[in-house]
């Protein structure tokens, strides 16, 4: 029952041989994972596969797993639901759980509204969660993690629950910011095009195990159209048991 | 992309102008678009198949049919009095008309009279006064109880499996069982109805708030443990606002029990207080000081009320609910 210690590594994530089972139903069975310091990867798995088990793992959220798992101290989730606390407006949201440091209650005041600023909220820093769209709501969640200056990113499918126009804006938004604070990042996900257009580094989770890793050799801005793209969508497809007709999956 | 004909908010203008405006659309997929004749033969066609239908009626969505007479508002205030002040003239029209004899029933007009006159020689803010007292002290006692208790029994293992059998079973006890015996323990004074008055509100305060507590969404405490709330923080910011809903439904119930518990009290064991002058009224028949205690009571779970739903305004601002129409 090894909680989540942190060690100084070359590495943002070290997972050897972590194994989950909950009453006997295998959920991951020895997976090693590693992630370098600033890189992108995206870990794509039908549902049931263990995908949120992993990150649920790597959030400290769950102590009951066995093998190897380390991550930093400075770490962020982004969850699929924006798990905003109705009851404070959208600026405390962003702050939550933060200690003022040297600075004091102002400097914490002004780097949750940088934060804002960067996905573009800072207008809604008094806003109450519940009159926030789907998007809004999910921008304010990426504020609050980003406002931990994160060396390893967590999103457990925090666009699935966003409309196709609003997921690629914000897919566009979250290159941006991995760009300019380079946090490593680890992304779930079942949307094959989204692990392909965003992440260096592409995983695939069967049955409790990593079954193909596949660097994503690609310029971006990535084009959908593009060969190499989809070259890796059909080998993704067929990994994931889909019949890559070339369209990638739905939701 | 075919044009959508959508039955409701577009006028018949609109439909116009979207069949004739041919350049929204220049897309080369778009085969054919249909236009409102076009449509309405179709319409003709399916009618043939069903019950011979001439047509089907479309009509604008969300808006009544007929439009609603234009009338003046009356206040919301108003129209909230108006209901108490029928019933007061409906009793005072009764008692008039001789339907009862005034020492069955008084009319209104007697119970304002009685009041003016033991205002007048200084009885009723004294009785009134000691009321308020005991039942504030009692709501007061109670309610920190109750919330101290459910927090213990809503956060820890430990309190719930220690405290939570004995307050259920303590619970299932009727609390005006006990006046006998807490006259035993505490006597005569003021401490068996404070306490007896504590004991009214501790429960719902605690049944409720303990419900609130454990019903606060796992992802919202999951989430403030990944964002670093240490365990009071996430007491503090995540559990005790999400518990505030319940609690304030629970202070509810307590405002109505205690002034419950405060009549029975001072009307068995007392030699102030409303319920005190409700008996000695009993003693003299006068119906006229029983009904203005009661109407005082009236008022004052009116004006409890009124101030819970304030503070649920305020408390409670981020919900945004139904409001009613």
């Amino acid at each position: 029952m090894a909680g989540v210690t942190a060690v100084t590594e070359e590495l943002a994530v070290s997972v050897r041989g972590l194994s989950r089972s909950f009453g006997g139903r295998v959920v991951l069975s020895g997976v090693d994972l590693a992630i370098g310091p600033g890189e992108f990867v995206a870990l794509l798995g039908r549902s049931g596969t263990g995908k949120t088990t992993l990150l649920r793992i790597l959030d400290g959220l769950d102590p009951g797993y066995e093998g190897d798992a380390l991550v930093p101290q400075r770490r962020a989730v982004v969850f699929q639901e924006p798990r905003l606390m109705p009851w404070q407006r959208v600026l405390p949201n962003v702050a939550l759980g933060l200690r003022p440091g040297a600075g004091g209650q102002a400097a914490l005041r002004q780097r949750s509204l940088a934060a804002l600023s960067e996905v573009g909220l800072a207008n809604l820093a008094h806003a109450w969660p519940v009159t926030l769209s789907g998007g809004e709501a999910q921008r304010v969640a990426l504020a609050r993690a980003l406002v931990r200056e994160p060396q390893l990113m967590l999103l457990d499918e925090p666009f699935g629950a966003l409309d196709a126009l609003t997921r690629t804006r914000m897919h566009a938004l979250l290159q941006d910011l991995c760009a300019r604070h380079r946090p490593a990042v680890l992304l779930v996900t079942h949307d094959v095009d989204e692990a392909i257009g965003l992440a260096d580094r592409v995983l695939v989770l069967v049955n409790g195990r990593i079954t193909l890793d596949a660097a994503v050799r690609l310029g971006r801005p990535r084009d959908r159209g593009d060969r190499g793209f989809i070259a890796l969508r059909t080998t993704l497809l067929g990994e994931l048991g889909v019949a890559g007709d070339g369209s990638g999956p739905r939701n | 992309m075919a044009e959508i004909f959508v039955a409701g908010p577009v006028s018949a203008a609109d439909v116009k102008t979207a069949g004739t405006d041919g350049p929204v659309t220049t897309a080369a997929d778009v085969t054919a678009r249909t236009d409102p004749a076009g449509a309405g033969a179709g319409a003709g066609g399916l009618g043939a198949v069903g019950a011979g239908t001439g047509g089907i009626t479309l009509i604008q969505p969300g808006q009544r049919r007929r439009p609603r007479r234009s009338r003046v508002r009356v206040p919301r205030l108003v129209r909230r009095v108006i209901g108490p002040l029928a019933v007061l003239g409906l009793w005072q029209l009764v008692c008039s008309q001789g339907v009862f004899n005034s020492v069955e029933v008084a009319s209104p007009v007697a119970v304002v009279d009685a009041g003016r006159q033991l205002w007048a020689q200084g009885v009723l803010q004294s009785n009134l006064l000691i009321s308020l007292e005991r039942v504030a002290e009692g709501l007061g006692f109670g309610v920190a109880a109750g919330v101290a208790l459910a927090v213990l029994c809503g956060l820890f293992w430990l309190g719930e499996d220690l405290l939570d059998p004995v307050i259920q079973a303590a619970r299932a006890v009727p609390i005006l069982g006990l006046v006998p015996l807490v006259i035993i323990w505490f006597g005569v004074g003021e401490a068996p109805k404070v306490f007896l008055i504590a004991l009214g509100c501790l429960f719902p305060v605690y049944i409720n708030t303990y419900a609130a507590i454990r019903g606060v969404d796992l992802k919202l405490v999951e989430a403030g443990q990944t964002f670093g709330l240490n365990r009071w923080g996430l007491v503090r910011k995540v559990i005790l606002p999400g518990a505030l809903p319940g609690f304030l439904v629970g202070l509810r119930f307590a405002l109505v029990g205690s002034w419950i518990v405060d009549v029975v009290a001072e009307e068995i064991n007392a030699q102030s207080g409303l319920g005190y002058l409700i008996n000695q009224a009993q003693t003299t028949d006068r119906t006229d000081i029983m009904f203005l205690c009661l109407a005082i009571y009236a008022v004052l779970g009116v004006l409890a009320d009124t101030l819970v739903r304030l503070l649920e305004r305020t408390l409670l601002a981020w919900r945004r609910g139904f409001e009613g129409a």
